[in-house]
């Protein structure tokens, strides 16, 4: 049970991850989970966000690069521990993770973790042979 | 030194009958010899019986670097096959390469030339001369090996590169004399200073840096760093390679070895010559080739010409160092690059779209730092950074590999980079030459 997650391509310019965030605001959508991965020439953006159809068609209209990815949103303990646990299952299998990054969930001791896995559908046998739950709306 | 004082102090008048005399026979020559000067001269009417005085060269055609690659490889051959003993090009980087074939007496005119320029930078026999211009195809590396045996003075045909045997070399065989390329000077004066190699302590006192623009304030800087004197020198392989025009102990000026390459300043619009001492672009005609001489040729270089007498008591006319050029050529660390191959390495590259803009700057160890921005294909986007990265390294590959210069490459969005209706910008040059 794949979520969708929007990459936008970020100049290392100033000013550039406003002009994202203003698009959003005024396409009212909400943010979920934000990170960046960034290099010394540019970054990438990643959301997971309420809307994801509108934010794209909002996001390409204001002339920014995007890409939708398949990625798994994990909803694990917010406990020491609980991120060790689902790292070991995956490194047992061998299934690589590309890059992670953590939202905070509404619920009270819950976390969410954001996986882009190198073999999705390996990775989601074992998300589900393992009992963990995955979220699948934002 | 003035290595031949007959021909570089000659009078203007004597200098002027003896250019006259050649200009002449080789008018004669081309035309009898080089059909493709045949056409050209039949086209505007025009025989060497129309050649009365110097002025009457504006009377003759130009020949162009297309010409030039139009007659690739050996169009321009003014000689049987057999006179020729040497054979010169460019790296034809952005086509076919530009060839200069020399006979016998084509390769005594280069000593002479070369042995000039050296000997304006001050080097007798009694010098050991570092030589770290390239060898190969390239005429640098040849032309100012030939310069230094002409004057007698001992070689190191080092070549470029390998910095760290360069300076074991210097130190140890008491170079006196360095000839390379300004940018590489400076790099091995970095590089010594991180050795701790004081060159200052050295017994070598001079140079001669060409093959790229420098400045005046680059020139101080390698001065200083060496305790030594830096000559600029002035050349091209389409003209004989280096040894065209060269600074004396003055440093004011580059001296034209003018009885040798006839030298005209015109404006390169309309063709026609420019008032004495004003800019424009440099012509020259190979008085006395044998093997690919060329009549007014167009070399693109930007400067204007020198008449006061100059205190080294050479009459030849000197041209101010140069001021750029007429086209988007630009010649990063002594490499001709244009940005139309970069556009054509571009073309072939996945997930690049053919936009790009080169920055040019030189940076704190000045040399040519060039920057490549690229734009990335929206379809070619990916969350992932090691997938854009490693598009950048594939372009940093493509482009070592075409040019023969490392470029950094810099990702940017689609669309970003400003797009314009007539001449795309391609180039912004923030050297300061």
């Amino acid at each position: 049970m794949q979520i969708k997650q929007i990459s936008v391509f970020l100049e290392n310019n100033a000013g550039r991850l406003a002009d994202v965030t203003k698009v959003l605001a005024e396409a009212a959508i909400n943010i979920r989970a934000i990170s960046i991965a960034d290099t010394a020439d540019f970054g990438i953006l990643r959301l997971i966000v309420d809307k994801s159809d509108a934010a794209i068609s909002a996001l390409n209209k204001a002339a920014f690069t995007t890409r939708l990815t398949d990625v798994v949103a994990v909803e694990i303990g917010d406990t020491p521990g609980c991120l060790a646990k689902v790292m070991e299952l995956f490194q047992k299998s061998k299934v690589n993770i590309e890059y992670l990054y953590a939202s905070l969930e509404g619920k009270v001791g819950k976390a969410v973790v954001i996986f882009k896995l190198e073999n999705l559908e390996q990775g989601l046998k074992i998300i589900t042979d393992n009992g963990l739950s995955m979220v699948d709306k934002f | 030194m003035i290595f031949n004082p007959e021909h570089e102090c000659m009078s203007t008048e004597a200098r002027k009958k003896l250019q006259l005399a050649n200009l002449k026979n080789l008018v004669e020559k081309l035309y009898t010899d080089v059909p493709f000067y045949r056409k050209k001269m039949d086209a505007l009417g025009i025989t060497s019986r129309d050649i009365h005085t110097l002025e009457d060269i504006e009377k003759l055609p130009f020949t162009t670097k297309d010409d030039l690659r139009e007659n690739y490889p050996r169009g321009m051959l003014a000689c049987p096959k057999d006179r020729i003993v040497e054979v010169h090009m460019s790296s034809g980087t952005t086509g076919k390469p530009v060839v200069d074939e020399y006979t016998q007496k084509d390769i005594d005119i280069w000593r002479e030339a070369m042995a000039r320029t050296l000997a304006g930078g001050g080097c007798t026999k009694d010098d050991i001369v570092q030589n770290c211009y390239g060898y190969g195809l390239f005429t640098g590396g040849p032309g100012a090996h030939y310069g230094a045996m002409n004057i007698g003075a001992e070689v190191l045909p080092m070549s470029s590169g390998n910095t760290a045997r360069q300076l074991m070399v210097m130190q140890d065989f008491g170079t006196t004399m360095l000839t390379c390329t300004p940018s590489y000077a400076l790099y091995m004066a970095e590089e010594a200073a991180e050795a701790g190699v004081d060159l200052k302590t050295l017994p070598l006192n001079k140079g001669c840096f060409g093959a790229e623009p420098w400045s005046e304030n680059m020139r101080k800087e390698i001065e200083a760093r060496y305790g030594m004197k830096a000559y600029d020198i002035y050349g091209l392989t389409e003209i004989i390679g280096p040894g065209v025009a060269f600074e004396c102990e003055a440093q004011e000026g580059l001296h034209v070895n003018e009885d040798l390459f006839y030298p005209e300043i015109i404006n390169p619009e309309t063709g026609k010559h420019v008032p004495r001492g004003e800019k424009g672009e440099l012509v020259f005609t190979t008085l006395t080739k044998e093997g690919t001489p060329l009549l007014r040729y167009r070399t693109r270089d930007i400067t204007y010409f020198m008449d006061e007498p100059c205190s080294c008591g050479r009459t030849t006319v000197r041209m101010h160092r140069l001021f750029g050029r007429t086209d988007d050529m630009l010649i990063i660390r002594g490499v001709n690059v244009f940005p139309s191959q970069i556009e054509h390495a571009l073309f072939g590259i996945e997930g690049t779209e053919p936009q790009y803009l080169i920055v040019v700057n030189r940076g704190d160890t000045h040399l040519d730092e060039v920057e490549l921005q690229v734009e990335v294909k929206q379809e070619f986007f990916s969350d992932e950074t090691k997938k854009l990265e490693a598009l950048r390294t594939k372009i940093e590959g493509v482009m070592k590999s075409k040019l023969q210069i490392g470029l950094k490459v810099k990702l940017v969005e689609p669309k970003t980079i400003e797009r314009s209706i007539g001449k795309a910008k391609r180039v912004i040059d923030n050297r300061k030459i």
